[in-house]
Formats: C-alpha cells, sequence, structure tokens
C-alpha cells in the first residue's frame, strides 16, 4: 500500500532544490573560472601553446602533432577559447548528471530487507511544476549562454565573400582526386601537396574542388572548409610560427581519400619571397644527353597531356611538376619524393596508390630512367 | 443444413505442424505480434551482419598503414556498416518493437492495416537483401562490382556516373528506397492505429509514453522518409536519365543532395532515438516501482523533439560554407533542442528518486541507457558550437558522439526493451546471469571502443580514412577501439547464445513477470491472436496499478 500524502510529497521537492542550488552554485563557479581563464588565454599568450591537456594523448614518439586542441594562429586561438569553454560547461553538466544518477542508483536500491519483508510500493510521485520548471529553465540560460558565445566566434572567424583583408596572400586550393593544388594568383605560381605561405600574413584562401567533394583541414592552423565543385568558400587563416604543419582530406572523396595530405610550409618573408620567385621561373634546363632523353620521353608519352611544366605542356588534370623536385613528397603527400620513389611510381602508380588516376604507362626500365633524370632536373 | 459429428479428441488426427505449415504461417501472417517479432529478428540478423562488417573497419584500423582490407573493401565495409545499421537495423528493430506493442498496449486486436502491415515487412526485408545483393550481383561495365562505396550518406556528385561506374550505387539507391517504402508504411500504420484504435477510456494522455514516442515517430517517418526517397529518385534521374540535379557541371548544385538528405537525414535520427526514450520510459518506472515523473512534460518534450528535429538539419553541415547568419541560426536550433531532451533524461532520474530499484537486466540496461546517452548528448551539444564542430565535424570525434548516442543509447535501450518484453513475446524468461554478464562486458566494451575515438578525432583523425601514417600518433586509440570491438564482440555472443538457450528452455514467464501497469501484462504470454478478450477498458495510465491497488488507485492522482 502506497502512501500518497502531500507531506513526503514535499520532502522530495525539497530535495531537488537542493540538488538544482547545488547545481547552480557549481555551475556559477565553474562559468566564473572560465571567464577569468578565458581572460587569462587572451592576456598570457603562450598558455595554449606550451600547456594543453591534449599532450597528455600524443605518443611521445610521434613526428607530428595534428590536434584541435593546439592554437598556431589567431583563428584557432579563438576557437580554442569557446572549445574549452563548451567542454568546460559540457564537463559540469556531466559531472551533474552522472553523479545524480549513480547517486539515486545506490541511494534507492532496493535493499535485501524490503526484498524479503515484500514491504508495499514506494511512494508515488506523479511530478513537481517547481522542480519541472527549474530545469527547463536551468537547461535554457545555459542554451543561451553557449548560443551567444557561439554566434560571437562565428562572427569573428568566418569571413563572408567582402572580407578579404588588404595585405592578405591569396591562395586558390583546390581539391582533386587524390591531390591538393595550390594557385597563387598573385604570384603566378602553381603548385601541389605543399603550400608554401609567409608568416604573420593573412592568407585570403579561395577554397573549390575539381570533382568531388573535398575538405581542407589543417587543424593547427583553422578549421575545415570543405572544398566543392562550382563553388568558391572563402577561408582565411594567419600562421604565426615558422614551421610545417600537417593537414588532409576531411571529406570522403573516394578509395584513395586517407592519402590526400596537406603540408603547410610556414617560412619568414624573405624566405617566402625566395620560394616565390624561384617557383614562379621556368626550371627546364636542358643539362646533358639522357635528360634530352627524358624530356622526350615525358613529351611523347601521355604525361604531357595531364601534367604541366611551365614551357614544355599545358596538361592541368595532374599536378604541375613544373618545380617537382622543390616538393618534399609527391602522390597526395603520401611518400618522399625521392629518384627511387618516383622510378617505382612512374612503373605502376596503382602499386603505391591503388586506384590513383595516374595510369601505368608501361614504359621500359630504361624510358623511366630518363624521364626521371629529366623530372628531377625540375627544382 | 447437415449435422456435422461432434469430434472427440481421438477422432480428428491433428499432428503438431510440419516445418512447411509453420513456415507457411509466418510468410503469409497478417498479425502485428507475428510481423513484429519478424522485423526485430531480421534487424538482430542484419545487426549481426552489420557488427561483422565493423569487425573488418576495426581490423583494418587496428595498426597504422595496416593492409588487412585494403581501401576498396574498406570503403565498402564502412558504407554497408552505416547503412545496415540505420536502415536495416535501427528501424526494423524499434518498429518491430511498435508494431508488436503499440496494439497491446493501446488494448486493441491489430493494426489498424494488418495487410499493408505485412506488405511493409516484406518490402523492407527485400529490400534489405537486395542492397546486400550488391555484394555479388553489381557487377559494372567498368570492374566496379561490389558493394556501395559511397559513405552512407552518399553524397554527390560522388554518386554521379563520372565517379560510380559500376552499379553498386544502384544497388544503394534502390535496396534503401524499396525497404524506406515498408517504414513508410508502418509509420502511417501506427499513426493511424493509435489515433484511431485504442480502446475505451484511452484518451491520448493516457496512452503509455510508448505509444506516445511511437506516434511521434510515425509521423517522422512520413514526414522524412519522402524527401529522402524523392531525393533518391532525382538520384536515380542522374545517373540513368541525364538529369542534372547534382551535377555542378551543368548548373546542378552538390549541395542540394547534403540539404535533402539531411532534411532527412536529422529527423532520421529521431526516428532512432525517440522509440528508444519510450522504452525506457516504460521500463524505468517499473523497475523503480514509481510512476513516471512529470507526464505531461514527457510528452510535451517528445512532441518539441519531434518538431524540432526538422530545423536542425544543416548542422551537419557546418563546414560547408554556409553564411554566417545561417551557421548561427541551425546552432540557435540544435542548442535549443537539447532543452526537451534534458527534460526526459531529469524526468527519468525524477522517476527513480526516492524509489525502490530492482536492477534486473532491463534496469541495468535503462541505467546504462542514461548514462551513456548523456555522454552522447553532451558532445552533441559541443558539436553544435559551430566553430569546434569545423575543427571535429568529420574526424573521429564524431563517430565517438554518435555511436554514444546511437549504440550506448538506442541498442542499449534495445536490449533493454528485448530482455523487458522476450516474456511477454514468448511465454520464457531469458537468463537474468546471463544478462547482466553481457551488460557489464557491453558497457567495457562499448566504451572501449567509442571513448577513444573522441581522443583520435581530437588529434586530428579524419573518419573514413583506411589507413593512417605511424608518426601521427593515432595508434594507441585505435588499437584501443578495436580491442574494445572484440570485447563487444563476446558480449553479442552471449547475448545470441542467451536468445536461443532461453528459447528452448527458458524459466517460465507467466503473464506479468515484472508486476508491471500497462495493458500488455493484463494478457497471457505470448498473448493468443486477438490479444485481449473482452477488449479492455481503463481509467487512468496505469490500468493494473488500479487493478492492483484498488485502494489507491491512480485516477484519483491525475
Amino acid at each position: 500500500m502506497s502512501e500518497q500524502g502531500n507531506t513526503s510529497d514535499k520532502v522530495v521537492t525539497r530535495a531537488w532544490w537542493v540538488l538544482i542550488l547545488t547545481t547552480l552554485v557549481v555551475g556559477g563557479v565553474g562559468f566564473f573560472l572560465i571567464v577569468v581563464l578565458g581572460n587569462q588565454i587572451e592576456v598570457e599568450d603562450p598558455i595554449v601553446e606550451n600547456f594543453t591537456p591534449t599532450d597528455l594523448f600524443v605518443q611521445p614518439d610521434a613526428e607530428w602533432n595534428t590536434s584541435v586542441l593546439v592554437a598556431k594562429s589567431p583563428e584557432t586561438r579563438e576557437i580554442r577559447k569557446l572549445t574549452w569553454f563548451v567542454f568546460a560547461i559540457a564537463g559540469g553538466i556531466f559531472l551533474v548528471v552522472e553523479g545524480l544518477l549513480l547517486y539515486a542508483i545506490f541511494r534507492y536500491r532496493r535493499t535485501k530487507k524490503q526484498r524479503l519483508e515484500e514491504t508495499g510500493e514506494p511512494v508515488q510521485l506523479y511530478g513537481s511544476n517547481p522542480v519541472e520548471i527549474a530545469w527547463t529553465i536551468i537547461p535554457i540560460i545555459i542554451v543561451l549562454v553557449l548560443c551567444l558565445a557561439t554566434i560571437r566566434t562565428i562572427q569573428t572567424v568566418q569571413p563572408t565573400k567582402n572580407d578579404r583583408p588588404e595585405n592578405a596572400l591569396t591562395v586558390e586550393v583546390i581539391g582533386h582526386r587524390w591531390w591538393w593544388e595550390f594557385r597563387y594568383p598573385e604570384l603566378d605560381v602553381v603548385t601541389a601537396n605543399e603550400m608554401y605561405i609567409p608568416v604573420d600574413r593573412p592568407i585570403w584562401l579561395e577554397i573549390g574542388s575539381a570533382d568531388v567533394i573535398h575538405s581542407f583541414w589543417v587543424p593547427e592552423l583553422q578549421g575545415k572548409m570543405d572544398a566543392i565543385p562550382a563553388h568558391t568558400n572563402y577561408w582565411k587563416l594567419t600562421a604565426e610560427k615558422v614551421g610545417t604543419y600537417l593537414g588532409q582530406c576531411a571529406e570522403y572523396c573516394g578509395n584513395q581519400h586517407a592519402n590526400m595530405l596537406i603540408r603547410v610550409v610556414v617560412l619568414d618573408e624573405s624566405g617566402f619571397d625566395g620560394w616565390a620567385k624561384e617557383q614562379a621561373r621556368p626550371a627546364d634546363n636542358i643539362t646533358s644527353e639522357q635528360v634530352d632523353l627524358g624530356r622526350k620521353v615525358f613529351l611523347k608519352y601521355a604525361c604531357q597531356s595531364c601534367h604541366a611544366v611551365a614551357g614544355v605542356s599545358e596538361g592541368t588534370y595532374a599536378p604541375d611538376l613544373t618545380h617537382l623536385m622543390s616538393r618534399k613528397t609527391f602522390a597526395g603527400g603520401m611518400i618522399p619524393n625521392t629518384p627511387d620513389n618516383l622510378k617505382a611510381w612512374i612503373d605502376d602508380p596503382a602499386q603505391i596508390k591503388p586506384g590513383s588516376d595516374m595510369p601505368a604507362l608501361k614504359l621500359t626500365p630504361q624510358e623511366i630512367e630518363q624521364v626521371v633524370a629529366y623530372l628531377v632536373t625540375l627544382k | 443444413m447437415t449435422v456435422l459429428p461432434k469430434p472427440t479428441s481421438g477422432a480428428l488426427n491433428i499432428s503438431p505442424p510440419g516445418i512447411l505449415e509453420r513456415v507457411h504461417e509466418w510468410v503469409t501472417t497478417v498479425d502485428h505480434k507475428k510481423l513484429g517479432m519478424l522485423y526485430i529478428f531480421s534487424g538482430l540478423f542484419f545487426f549481426l551482419i552489420g557488427g561483422i562488417e565493423a569487425g573488418v573497419i576495426r581490423w583494418q584500423l587496428a595498426s597504422a598503414a595496416n593492409d588487412v582490407a585494403g581501401p576498396v573493401t574498406y570503403n565498402q565495409m564502412f558504407t554497408m556498416h552505416g547503412t545496415t545499421m540505420v536502415f536495416l537495423v535501427g528501424m526494423p528493430v524499434l518498429l518491430g518493437f511498435g508494431n508488436y506493442l503499440v496494439p497491446l498496449m493501446i488494448g486493441t486486436r491489430d493494426m489498424a492495416f494488418p495487410r499493408l502491415n505485412a506488405w511493409g515487412f516484406w518490402v523492407f526485408l527485400f529490400g534489405g537483401l537486395l542492397l546486400y545483393f550488391s555484394f555479388i550481383g553489381s557487377a559494372g561495365l567498368f570492374g566496379t562490382a561490389g558493394a556501395p562505396d559511397v559513405g552512407w550518406f552518399a553524397y554527390s556528385p560522388l554518386t554521379s556516373r563520372t565517379f560510380n561506374r559500376g552499379n553498386n550505387v544502384d544497388y544503394w539507391i534502390l535496396g534503401i528506397l524499396v525497404s524506406g517504402f515498408g517504414s513508410m508504411a508502418t509509420g502511417i500504420n501506427l499513426v493511424v492505429t493509435i489515433l484511431c484504435l485504442r480502446c475505451k477510456g484511452m484518451t491520448l494522455m493516457r496512452m503509455p509514453i510508448m505509444v506516445w514516442s511511437m506516434l511521434v515517430t510515425g509521423f517522422l517517418v512520413m514526414i522524412a522518409l519522402p524527401v529522402l526517397t524523392a531525393a533518391q529518385v532525382m538520384l536515380l534521374f542522374d545517373r540513368f536519365l541525364g538529369a542534372h540535379f547534382f551535377n555542378p557541371q551543368l548548373d546542378g548544385s552538390a549541395l542540394l543532395w547534403q540539404h535533402l538528405f539531411w532534411f532527412f537525414g536529422h529527423p532520421e535520427v529521431y526516428i532512432l532515438i525517440i522509440p528508444a526514450f519510450g522504452f525506457i520510459s516504460e521500463i524505468v518506472p517499473v523497475f523503480s516501482r514509481k510512476v513516471i515523473f512529470g507526464y505531461t512534460m514527457m510528452v510535451i518534450a517528445l512532441v518539441w523533439i519531434a518538431f524540432q528535429s526538422m530545423s536542425v538539419w544543416a548542422h551537419h553541415m557546418f563546414a560547408v560554407g554556409l553564411p554566417p547568419s545561417l551557421n548561427a541560426f541551425f546552432a540557435a536550433s540544435t542548442f535549443l533542442i537539447a532543452i526537451p531532451t534534458g527534460i526526459k533524461v531529469f524526468n527519468w532520474l525524477g522517476t527513480i528518486w526516492g524509489g525502490r530499484l530492482i536492477f534486473h537486466t532491463p534496469m541495468l540496461y535503462a541505467m546504462g541507457f542514461i548514462a551513456m546517452f548523456v555522454i552522447g548528448g553532451l558532445t552533441g551539444i559541443m558539436l553544435a558550437t559551430v566553430p569546434f564542430d569545423w575543427d571535429v565535424s568529420d574526424s573521429y570525434f564524431v563517430v565517438g558522439h554518435f555511436h554514444y548516442v546511437l549504440f550506448g543509447g538506442t541498442m542499449f535501450a534495445v536490449f533493454a526493451a528485448v530482455f523487458y518484453w522476450f516474456p511477454k513475446m514468448t511465454g520464457k524468461m531469458l537468463s537474468e546471469r546471463l544478462g547482466k554478464w553481457q551488460f557489464w562486458i557491453l558497457l567495457i566494451g562499448m566504451n572501449l571502443t567509442f571513448g577513444p575515438m573522441h581522443i583520435s578525432g581530437i588529434l586530428g583523425m579524419p573518419r573514413r580514412i583506411y589507413t593512417y601514417a605511424p608518426d601521427r600518433g593515432l595508434e594507441i586509440w585505435n588499437l584501443l577501439s578495436s580491442i574494445g570491438y572484440l570485447v563487444q564482440f563476446v558480449a553479442i555472443v552471449l547475448f545470441a547464445y542467451n536468445l536461443i538457450s532461453s528459447l528452448r528452455n527458458g524459466r517460465k514467464a507467466g503473464d506479468d513477470p515484472w508486476n508491471a501497469w500497462t495493458l500488455e501484462w493484463a494478457t497471457t504470454s505470448p498473448p493468443k491472436d486477438w490479444n485481449f478478450n473482452p477488449l479492455p477498458a481503463v481509467k487512468s495510465r496505469r490500468p493494473l496499478w488500479d487493478a492492483k491497488h484498488p485502494e489507491d488507485p491512480d485516477y484519483d492522482y491525475e
């Protein structure tokens, strides 16, 4: 038999109020801490860089750190502040709700005594308006705060078409199956898979695709932005430190989606100017008979119909090879750019990258030697 | 009028039905209970297949630069895993429970359209089989035979003829399209049944929450599925009739598919979780020995979620370059949906608060559901903050997130439901001992699998990559996920063994083994063909409580 009296109702309701007040207090303190912490990040710059809990996750022998908690640009710094804020709120709610659940599970387990004595049913509580209103309004407040913080960060980070900074360097990013093309319209430079940019200068990205949807993602420098055919997305980043940053395609684009890497090489201003100058001049330069034979092979077979070499061929389907040897990797950033790897690649691309659009042209070993001899002069 | 001789027990030669008779009975049945069980059984069968596909995925990713599956097989595996789990496991199992339980819970004899019901099931089953036939039947002209490999959301223009020359995408379209018709039929059937066939006294606000969740799900199916079907027909036009809805080269739009797909896809997520809310809302009160806390708010929250779920689709598209104002709108809308969801969680907590909790297996799973669903819900809120979503969308963080919702959430609720209603369906109890082992192994296994995925996502691992380099620091987290898969596999084997052995020699259940309160427990286990004779009449939300406590009935308080 159950007692459904008002008194017991009140007792339970009071317990709820205590818990809700605790939640508010814990949440308030957490909120306060985050605001203070958030300001500290702004004042003492290197906190995010030098100490992030994500370091705990990274294996000590890992060469690359592509964590989305590391910030190496003003844009990511802005995003990380929001990230930590949201982590804190979600973590707080997690602790409160799972704590309440565990508490209730242990507190209200049926005891052995209750089981043996077959005591009747517990108090039937049909609901409580103040409590239900409270746990509707508190989430609304939390959600409102989150929403405002989100909108503020969107406004700060996401550019629209007209937001290009005056001093920005424009890079057209074009996704291909399965490699990246980078065009610098102001510098008359075209390259693949490795994007060179100057430090501390805003980079204006115009992202598109030549075939299916890809996504440009270099976690330490900026969030991801999709590369969509017949549609340009505008994106902006500023690298703060010289170095190389790893990224990769983040939208499934078919067979070799996994091998579509991006390396962003950040150089100081003079270094970048030197690189751009080198890239803008033609590199085709016959130094020996072997190289000459190699160029003939390159022109005789289908190579030249897809690959461009400034002054020699004009294909646009595949990566521009004008300065092939200035790049550290090839095949979508998959393997190191060495003469031996080039030979193996030309012999049969599918052995290295199954599904690749580059066909095996069935060159003789001699022809492969010759064409690679030519390619390694393209510095 | 001829007078037939009165048969004596010995005179008629009634042998037990042979295998053919029994198969015939199941194939031709229009009984909602049999069809419900067929739905659930086929769903669990596909669950095994989808689970094996997940095994190939985890095997391939267990170490860096691994080579056991290769890109082609791997891409087929994640596509089939996702498609199977959403369309051939989630929907049929949940709608199957709806099919079985709704007529019993509202005190009627069958669904409103029994033959449509049977049609729906067979269409779903053959749609699923058609999809799987692609493994052997999709030989294309260009050596591209095999299962679909475009991901379960099949973004255009990857699905165009240019980039997919075999027939595997056509199998994906037709298989899902056909089984989608089955789901729509069931959705309509559920809505009509619930609105028209409730027993005497069963007003809308006296229906069990489970029935409410099925009503809402039915509406969502009716609204969301046709959009997918239309988009798939458009895609077929593109592929066969030279249309160019999704062909950007000819002024089609690559993004149109995403809008259409996610306008279906997000309500679909709620189609997969709202019935789970229904199961939990039935199981938690019974094993807490308390009435559901805040019934009215629970119903309001369900309907609120359903409406809201239709205005959040573009949160799957924060990285496609929508204007900032649209990003802000969809973020706000997504945040807002957290409120009714929070209300539900709090009301479950309110129900167990002050109860007398009995931890039979269904209750264990229900508690596991709440604990895991909260994690998935919170990472969902994190994903709604657009800038953070730019960081982790399409990464393993998202994979971890939705597995906490759909595995820790939906599948835990399904296990709870199987353990709770198996006695009603078969008259036998499942083994509690095996069930509890299974629960703890599964809980550990799922956290071991899907927990580290959040970390590998944060470390920058995109989803759907078949390989990753050893210098990225991703190995340990992927290895943990793969070990977790094996742990879960043990739990699933235990479950299968439990089902088979309990079906053969499980303890007799009796009509009302859990001392529960809703109408399905008022009839026999398993129920007779016509469910109730005579049809019941109710006065409150818990008719069996009223019967068991005549001195203190519910209707005094509602």
